[in-house]
């Protein structure tokens, strides 16, 4: 049976409005609620399928943050996984920092397999799981839609902008999960109160040798430049002048 | 500055995102170096090598298909060396440039919609409801674009033609390995670069009814797109989705039928110049972004509006 490491991210929740700080700072995040990243969600469920389908064993989530992740790494705990890790620090770290603290949990865990979300719904950058890939020197499979596992070699569907695309993958790999993998469960009351009793552990972050430096600078966040009110149209008549005269697009 | 593009292409001709990357290389320098690779026609390379703004084209021409472990350890590996590596954000560009980043120990910039200097760039967060003033502090910048940001580069055939430089770097042994590809076929124009886009929602209800989709795009010779919710349902393949997660679009005009307009699904089309909104509910999100809305049964508006629309020739 395999080890799997799932890497988790606490986000500002997907259904709430992004507010910003009127000077210009960031996204204001006091008083909000924060939950998993979606796509780790995913990422979370898929490994729990492969512990009931037998192929895993032990299943640990990794968190990199304050104190507060705890919370996520509980509902992780809550939805199947075994054991939690949380790699406390109060800097917002860029994906290069995060692959290189999350590269130091592999090499002491050695999982075969390390799950993550394509990308989180706050940064938006989809790269961490390509660069854990790549300071491993791991094999990587990005974007997957399906996976079929099977000992020598795992078959995994990725979505790509042509189609679908599949690769053959022999373990370990890291496999950064989209949207279609499959449906996250919830966490069952008595499966919430159990989760308080599995194992997490809190470790703060070492900084060893200053390998992690500040990369990027944010300088601002602003909101999107704003639209025209809609203009309500009757007939479909009345939108085809409209887009014919007004806005000369057809 | 010496900049790279990385540039997809189709085997007849480079992709409209990659030209897109080219336009945003220009902001570095007056020309560029291009890197393509896989197997491609000769009027693939000869365009490139005829265009003013190209410096040199490096060409690695292989029938295998290079995993983004092997292009990392080439780029790393490479003679020449570059202050910019330039790629869109395709599906292609997003697997392999943060590869290539960390490969070179450097921060990458995701998605960038402006470049306000050599260091300094404008990025959407939060599925574009915020943008974000990033400023890079490493030398070597690993930057991929919104290719909807930056208009396709025309290439222009100048006099010169540049020496074609072949390259064969070694490919280190991976263990993932291509098994195949199955594409989408469609004479439809393509959906990231087409001038108008039809878009279909849940409100279609099923798969034989997202044929109305395909209709009033006929008639405007548009390219189909859908919300997740459809692709969820199995009305049209993944490739359609527009959205955070899905492709990012900016049509001249966006046509959005039976889509409510969750936040993720505005992420990929309010850059649209004209969007139009066809929605039975009147407080649906989707027109607060909207120029032009219509509150109805789609299964009225849509056939209706393909017959008041005038015949393409």
């Amino acid at each position: 049976m395999i080890k799997i490491l799932v890497a988790v991210k606490r986000v500002l929740d997907f259904n709430l409005r992004v507010r910003l700080k009127p000077d210009g700072s960031g996204v204001d995040l006091a008083n909000a609620k924060m939950s998993m990243n979606p796509f780790d969600e995913i990422a979370v469920e898929e490994a729990i399928r492969l512990k009931e389908k037998g192929v895993a064993g032990e299943c640990v989530a990794v968190s990199i943050g304050p104190l507060a992740n705890q919370e996520t790494l509980r509902t992780a705990l809550a939805l199947g996984m075994d054991r939690g890790i949380l790699i406390t620090t109060d800097e917002e770290w860029e994906p290069l920092n995060v692959a290189k603290i999350l590269k130091k949990t592999v090499e002491k865990e050695s999982p075969q397999l390390v799950i993550l979300g394509k990308q989180s719904i706050d940064g938006d950058h989809n790269q961490t799981g390509q660069m854990l890939a790549e300071i491993l020197n791991w094999p990587q499979a990005t974007c997957v839609s399906e996976l079929k596992w099977q000992e020598e070699e795992c078959l995994l569907t990725r979505e790509i902008d042509t189609g679908l695309e599949v690769l053959a993958v022999k373990p370990p790999f890291i496999m950064t999960v989209d949207l279609r993998l499959n449906q996250p469960r919830y966490a069952t009351l008595p499966n919430i109160m159990r989760a308080k009793q599995k194992p997490l552990s809190i470790e703060p972050l070492l900084n060893l040798n200053n390998s992690l430096t500040p990369r990027i600078k944010r300088l601002k966040v602003e909101p999107p430049p704003p639209r025209n009110s809609v203009k309500m149209l009757k007939t479909v008549e009345e939108l085809v002048r409209h887009l014919k005269q007004e806005a000369k697009v057809i | 500055m010496r900049t790279l593009v990385l540039a997809s292409h189709d085997n007849h001709k480079i992709l409209p995102a990659s030209l897109s990357a080219m336009t945003a290389a220009l902001n570095f320098s007056k020309t560029f170096d291009v890197w393509v690779m896989g197997q491609f026609r000769q009027g693939v390379i000869e365009t490139l090598q005829h265009a003013p703004c190209v410096s040199q084209v490096f060409a690695w021409e292989t029938a295998d298909v290079v995993s983004p472990s092997q292009l990392a350890h080439a780029i790393r590996d490479f003679r020449v060396s570059y202050d910019v590596f330039m790629a869109p954000a395709d599906y292609f560009g997003k697997d392999f440039m943060p590869r290539i980043a960390a490969s070179l120990d450097v921060t990458q910039i995701s998605d960038i919609t402006k470049i306000i200097s050599h260091d300094t760039f404008v990025r959407p967060i939060y599925a574009g409801n915020a943008f974000l003033t990033v400023q890079a502090l490493d030398r070597v910048k690993v930057l991929t674009i919104r290719p909807s940001a930056f208009p396709p580069l025309v290439l222009e055939k100048g006099e010169r033609k540049t020496q074609l430089q072949k390259i064969t770097p070694s490919l280190q042994p991976d263990r993932v390995r291509f098994v195949e590809r199955k594409l989408d076929t469609s004479e439809r124009p393509e959906l990231t670069s087409a001038k108008i886009v039809v878009s279909g929602g849940r409100g279609l209800k099923s798969k034989a009814n997202f044929a109305l989709i395909g209709e009033l795009a006929s008639k405007l010779n548009a390219a189909i797109g859908a919300s997740r919710a459809a692709v969820d349902e199995g009305f049209i393949p993944n490739d359609c989705q527009v959205g955070q997660t899905g492709k990012v679009v900016a049509p001249q005009l966006y046509i959005a039928v039976g889509i409510s307009g969750a936040i993720q699904h505005l992420a990929g089309m309010k850059d649209s110049k004209v969007i139009v909104a066809i929605n039975q509910d009147p407080n649906a999100p989707i027109f607060q972004v909207a120029d032009y809305g219509m509150v109805g049964d789609l299964f009225e508006i849509v056939p209706a509006l393909c017959k008041a629309l005038p015949n393409k020739t």
